[in-house]
């Protein structure tokens, strides 16, 4: 209720400060869902980069993250005329028209955080977190590390259709099983905590009891990781069972810092944010273009190329996080 | 005899022994279940759920229900987390009678208006399920409050206590229980509650404030379901504002259901509920266990709570159920 006075005060001195504030893009991002601590981060990207570039930005979401809950927010913005609309889909195609009323209006389309895989054509580019084709590697040379490259590991993932979680479970099957350097090690089981904390437990302690030789899990999902890393804590088992996986600094820092935790990884999604509020503000600018092949450089983050099918990862690797380095993160 | 059938009236007994064959079949294929590691696994996934059940238990007795427990959950755990996260030096036992009364007020509303308007439990309670769940989204800001923000003396609970190193938190749920059964069986109040479920038309001829009863019922599920809320912070460390408490309600219908309390009031025992908590945290642990995939455990699940009911019922068909009072 307060924010409408507001709003039209900023309006109000948007219309006197004259023609170069008129001039700011407009970006809307569209998240999967409301509470979710991993768009804060990515959220704060546009913001900062708003504040120092020339763009307005605002964050909606739906409260569930369900295929077709974004669209009436999608719908309300063609309408409102935004300039660019980025986007973390809830689903591969059930956005298709909504995105096509969106292009056929002059708006920009960007996909963060997630592509419509199978539907490229209705978005213009899409903005990722890494390079997802290493991240299954990625994950079973960590617990390599720490379980030196011997014994039994499990994977506790999401839910069973998460494309992102199986497309990465898939890489790390194809290392295990071809790459020499993990010959001693076998993949007992993948389970699935459907990103609840209690199903996650539940699965954890039953991974536990079913395999008491096990030396690490990984947990390519930031809900898995921490209730992995609370029954291991819980039970006092962290010399014998490594959990890793992909994890939010904020939510893993008290495990790293009791060693429950030794090493886990993530990339940033507030760069994400970042580089797509870049982006936006170039293509619309015209100091950019979107072709496979270009590049263009972003503040902090350096030189940024466009790669096959519009598709541009933020870094080029997965950052791991430890003692060493934890609290340089806060999100 | 007497003595016997009056600990075991032949409900618990029948939940009981659905609990040890259920217990028994799963450890024949993993021994491992029949364990302490086990027993504690199964421990730790309940004391939300019975803390909730023995709310709910009170309501059902007294002929209505109450479908926003799990949103008073969240309301209240939300309050806490964000007086943790915006007054970091606050002394953390604090957040308990914080969350208590939290969860009061809301029992409150759900009891005003059931009792002002007259309005049905079952559609007022439905409204603030969704009242309440809106209103945590309004106060957090829509923003989860993170493991950091939590005390560490909190989340400690979940873990362990001086009492034979049984975490907190199962001791707090287990000692609500006892509270409830003193409530129950030695109190006015508890008397008064079930005459009112059993005939709300008898209830005032009988000298019953009904009103006075129905807000208590209404607060005292409130309080506990913001119980319910901090122990919920104790043991996950995060408030989330559209996941903490979501679909708490039918875990605990459930749970209660099974334990013998009967939807049309007047009918149920803390010792059943409790019965029926711990079948559905034994399920809930085994499934996993089985190596059964959690598409197929939803079902099961269902499936379970279907069976137990059938079960009871057959038995109570052949003239078993004479003894239904607490």
């Amino acid at each position: 209720m307060l924010k409408k006075p507001l709003i039209a005060a900023t309006a109000a001195l948007t219309l006197s400060a004259g023609a170069s504030v008129a001039e700011d893009i407009e970006i809307v991002f569209v998240g999967k869902n409301t509470g979710n601590p991993y768009f804060d981060s990515l959220t704060q990207g546009f913001v900062d980069a708003c504040e120092v570039i020339a763009c307005n930005f605002e964050f909606v979401a739906p409260a569930t993250a369900e295929a077709t809950s974004q669209i009436p927010f999608l719908e309300a913005q063609i309408q409102r005329g935004v300039d660019v609309i980025a986007i973390s889909p809830n689903s591969p195609d059930a956005l298709n028209q909504v995105f096509q009323s969106a292009s056929d209006a002059g708006i920009i389309v960007l996909t963060v955080n997630g592509d419509i895989t199978g539907n490229e054509q209705y978005r213009d580019a899409t903005i990722l977190p890494t390079d997802f084709t290493k991240v299954g590697a990625d994950q079973i040379e960590m617990v390599g590390s720490l379980i030196g490259y011997e014994g039994e590991i499990a994977i506790l993932s999401a839910t069973t259709e998460a494309p992102d979680q199986n497309f990465w479970i898939e890489g790390m099957n194809e290392t295990i099983a071809n790459d020499p350097k993990y010959a001693n090690m076998t993949l007992v089981a993948t389970v699935y905590g459907d990103d609840q904390p209690e199903k996650s437990t539940t699965e954890m302690e039953a991974l536990l009891s079913n395999f008491p030789n096990l030396k690490g899990v990984i947990a390519p999902t930031t809900v898995g990781i921490a209730a992995a890393a609370q029954v291991v804590q819980s039970r006092g088992i962290a010399d014998q069972v490594k959990v890793t996986g992909l994890g939010l600094p904020s939510e893993m820092r008290e495990f790293i810092k009791d060693g429950t935790v030794e090493g886990f990884q993530l990339w940033s999604p507030y760069n994400e944010g970042w580089l797509a509020s870049h982006f936006a503000v170039g293509l619309k600018n015209g100091t950019m273009t979107n072709e496979v092949g270009a590049t263009f450089e972003v503040p902090n983050l350096g030189t940024i190329t466009i790669n096959e099918g519009n598709s541009i990862n933020t870094q080029s690797a997965l950052t791991t996080f430890n003692a060493d380095n934890i609290d340089d993160f806060d999100f | 005899m007497t003595f016997l059938r009056s600990i075991f009236a032949r409900r618990e007994a029948g939940i009981l022994v659905m609990i040890v064959i259920f217990c028994l079949a799963v450890g024949l294929h993993k021994p491992q279940f029949l364990t302490g590691q086990s027993l504690r696994i199964i421990l730790l996934l309940t004391p939300l759920i019975m803390i909730g059940a023995m709310a709910q238990m009170l309501v059902l007795v007294a002929r209505h229900v109450d479908l926003s427990i799990g949103s008073m959950l969240g309301f209240s755990a939300m309050v806490v987390g964000l007086m943790y996260r915006e007054l970091p030096d606050i002394y953390w036992l604090v957040g308990f009678p914080v969350a208590v009364l939290t969860g009061a007020a809301l029992g409150l509303g759900n009891g005003l208006l059931v009792t002002i308007f007259k309005l049905p439990s079952i559609i007022v309670t439905l409204g603030t399920l969704s009242l309440y769940r809106g209103l945590t989204f309004i106060i957090s800001d829509a923003r989860q409050i993170n493991r950091s923000v939590i005390p560490t003396e909190l989340k400690a609970m979940s873990r362990t206590s001086p009492i034979f190193e049984i975490p907190w938190i199962i001791l707090i749920a287990f000692g609500i229980a006892l509270m409830t059964y003193v409530v129950a069986r030695h109190t006015q109040l508890g008397r008064q509650i079930y005459a009112l479920g059993s005939n709300p038309d008898a209830a005032p001829l009988r000298g019953i404030d009904v009103t006075k009863v129905t807000l208590i019922v209404f607060v005292l599920a409130g309080a506990l379901s913001g119980l319910a809320g901090i122990l919920y912070a104790s043991r996950w460390g995060f408030v989330n504002p559209s996941n903490t408490g979501a679909g708490f309600e039918f875990q605990v219908i459930a749970a209660v259901v099974i334990g013998g309390v009967s939807i049309n009031g007047g009918v149920g025992t803390v010792m059943g509920t409790v019965l029926g908590v711990l079948l559905l945290g034994c399920v809930a642990a085994a499934l996993p266990l089985l190596g059964i995939p959690g598409s197929t455990q939803n079902a099961i699940y269902g499936a379970v709570i279907l069976i137990a009911l059938l079960i009871d019922r057959s038995v109570r068909q052949r003239g078993l159920a004479s003894m239904s009072r607490a």
